[in-house]
């Protein structure tokens, strides 16, 4: 469990608070999701969440974030590495930049831990076949596509099997199908337990994949709730936040006069298979 | 304006022997707006940079206006063909908004009033003219990823390539990016987009090109590359229709890529 209690953050040099007065608790099992504007601090929550704000980036924090009720500011910083796993937003800030294979790549963090031989080549083997990323195992890292390092750099977090996990627009880069693979592996995480923070434009990958959402504007939390009732809300588009197709595709047909139950009718038979953007 | 030919084109990175581009005959027209979709790696980004000289053919040509691109410095091509990475870190240096969007233009040989005006024109687009004298390491990711693409349009080149212009960007952003190729597309400019998101695609390009592992698969109009019996194809290559084309379907309406275009087709119906 993650929480933060009544959080506000103040980059280093900076004028502008990023963070006022965020609480939320981040329940085991479960998958919360981030949406807002650009720099409405969405990131900054990432960092903040993770420890590393104000721990390596220094920056003035208030407030209390606490990993299973330890505040992060009591604990050794490779205590936090095994707690709680962070995937920034440019999979380039994220490779190790040592590994000359992927396959080195996505073993680096759990050799890291320590962790016994055996387990490592277990977790790296099922973190690639997670990812459908089994032809790129003996390229090098630097030499790939944005979207297949991204891959690369999520199975090298599914590889610490993190109880916390934190991710900062993960798709971003991605196929949909790359995206899909993403979101099915945050499920399979959170079945086992994990909680998952989770940043992302890509509402549709949300609504998928969320047990709750809640929105920042200007760095305050203004909504949150059952994914499916926050990701509904008309008060989203006044936040800068594109709503999911489904309800976008029924607010037009609504304001063209069509009746909603065609609209319906069809998004009941793909509801079963795949949605689109 | 110029008219682009690829010929024939391959690309093999000697690290890892991978063909990235294998093979790709491509003629676009003066004008045109493409998007260029396909699976992450199916070698949309090594193809765009042959355009501007990035890359040089492993074999083939690359042809502007008639004119190998063999024969013209990156420098020389710079003038026709600008380029937005898809990470604009890769592109930022300087110290303020304003400098940064100056660089291009400057090296092209234009001063005075026009790079004013050029600078000036290109910040407004991607709304960041009260930036100017920002560092850009003070913008979030998503406008620096704007301040980006603001540097190449200042450059004023006949051919715009953006790699993804829309990851990361909010809704007001998407918009913003929108505009720009609309606006470029009323100036005449040829626009090249390579991207993800088959909304984006859909709605704001004629023509879509579909790549799988270095080869054109589809190529055509959205009705067409995201009609039904197109679907097996896109899925080869790890993509999917966007939603209005997968109801227009269920509904019996015909090829409706758009939401627009579903909404229509529901109306007419009645």
């Amino acid at each position: 469990m993650l929480t933060l209690d009544e959080v506000s953050y103040r980059y280093a040099g900076a004028t502008r608070t990023s963070l006022r007065g965020v609480s939320l608790t981040l329940r085991d099992g479960e998958v919360l999701g981030v949406v807002g504007r650009s720099e409405a601090g969405k990131s900054t929550l990432c960092l903040v969440a993770s420890g590393l704000a104000p721990r390596t980036l220094g920056g003035t924090l208030s407030g209390r974030v606490l990993i299973d009720g330890a505040d992060v500011v009591a604990r050794a910083m490779h205590e936090m590495a095994s707690d709680v796993a962070i995937g920034f937003q440019n999979p380039g800030t994220q490779l190790s930049g040592v590994a000359t294979t992927v396959y080195e790549e996505v073993a680096f963090g759990p050799m890291n831990l320590g962790i016994a031989r055996g387990e490592v080549l277990r977790r790296t083997e099922s973190s690639i076949d997670a990812l459908a990323i089994r032809a790129l195992v003996d390229r090098d890292p630097d030499r790939l596509s944005g979207g297949q390092q991204q891959l690369v750099a999520i199975a090298g977090l599914l590889a610490l099997a993190p109880r916390h996990l934190i991710l900062d627009e993960p798709t971003a880069q991605l196929d949909p199908a790359g995206t899909r693979l993403v979101s099915d592996a945050i499920r399979r995480l959170a079945a086992r337990g994990a909680s998952i923070l989770i940043v992302e434009q890509k509402v549709d990958l949300l609504a998928g994949v969320c047990d709750r959402v809640l929105a920042l504007d200007e760095g305050r939390l203004t909504l949150e709730g059952p994914s499916e009732t926050v990701l509904a809300d008309p008060a989203l588009h006044a936040l800068g936040v594109a709503e999911p197709s489904p309800v976008r595709l029924r607010r037009l047909a609504s304001e063209a006069g069509v009746s909603a139950r065609a609209i319906e009718l069809a998004l009941g038979r793909v509801a079963t298979e795949a949605p689109g953007g | 304006m110029v008219d682009l030919l690829l010929e024939s084109l391959v690309h093999v990175y000697r690290e890892g022997n991978v063909r990235a581009v294998d093979g790709v005959d491509l003629i676009i027209g003066a004008g045109e707006r493409v998007a260029i979709i396909g699976q992450n790696g199916s070698g949309k980004s090594t193809l765009v940079r042959h355009l501007n000289g990035l890359l040089r053919p492993t074999s083939g040509r690359v042809l502007h206006d008639g004119v190998d691109a063999a024969m013209s410095t990156v420098a020389q091509l710079a003038r026709s063909v600008g380029l937005v990475f898809q990470d604009p870190d890769r592109q930022i240096f300087a110290g303020s908004v304003r400098a940064e969007v100056e660089y291009g233009p400057r090296n092209l040989g234009i001063r005075g009033e026009e790079l004013r005006s050029a600078v000036d024109a290109a910040l407004e687009a991607v709304g960041l003219e009260s930036e100017a004298k920002t560092n850009p390491y003070d913008l979030g990711a998503s406008r620096r990823k704007l301040l980006a693409l603001a540097s190449v349009l200042a450059m004023r080149t006949p051919v715009l390539i953006l790699d993804e212009p829309t990851t990361g960007q909010d809704e007001r952003g998407v918009q913003r990016v929108r505009s720009v190729i609309q606006e470029a597309h009323t100036q005449g400019r040829t626009v090249i987009v390579i991207s993800h998101d088959m909304r984006f695609v859909a709605e704001g390009f004629e023509r879509v090109v579909v790549m799988r592992s270095g080869h054109i698969i589809l190529d055509g109009q959205p009705e067409m590359v995201f009609r039904q019996d197109a679907w097996d194809q896109l899925a080869s290559t790890f993509l999917e229709p966007p939603l209005s084309a997968v109801i227009g379907d269920r509904l019996g309406l015909g090829s409706t890529p758009t939401d627009g275009m579903l909404i229509r087709a529901l109306v007419s119906r009645g």
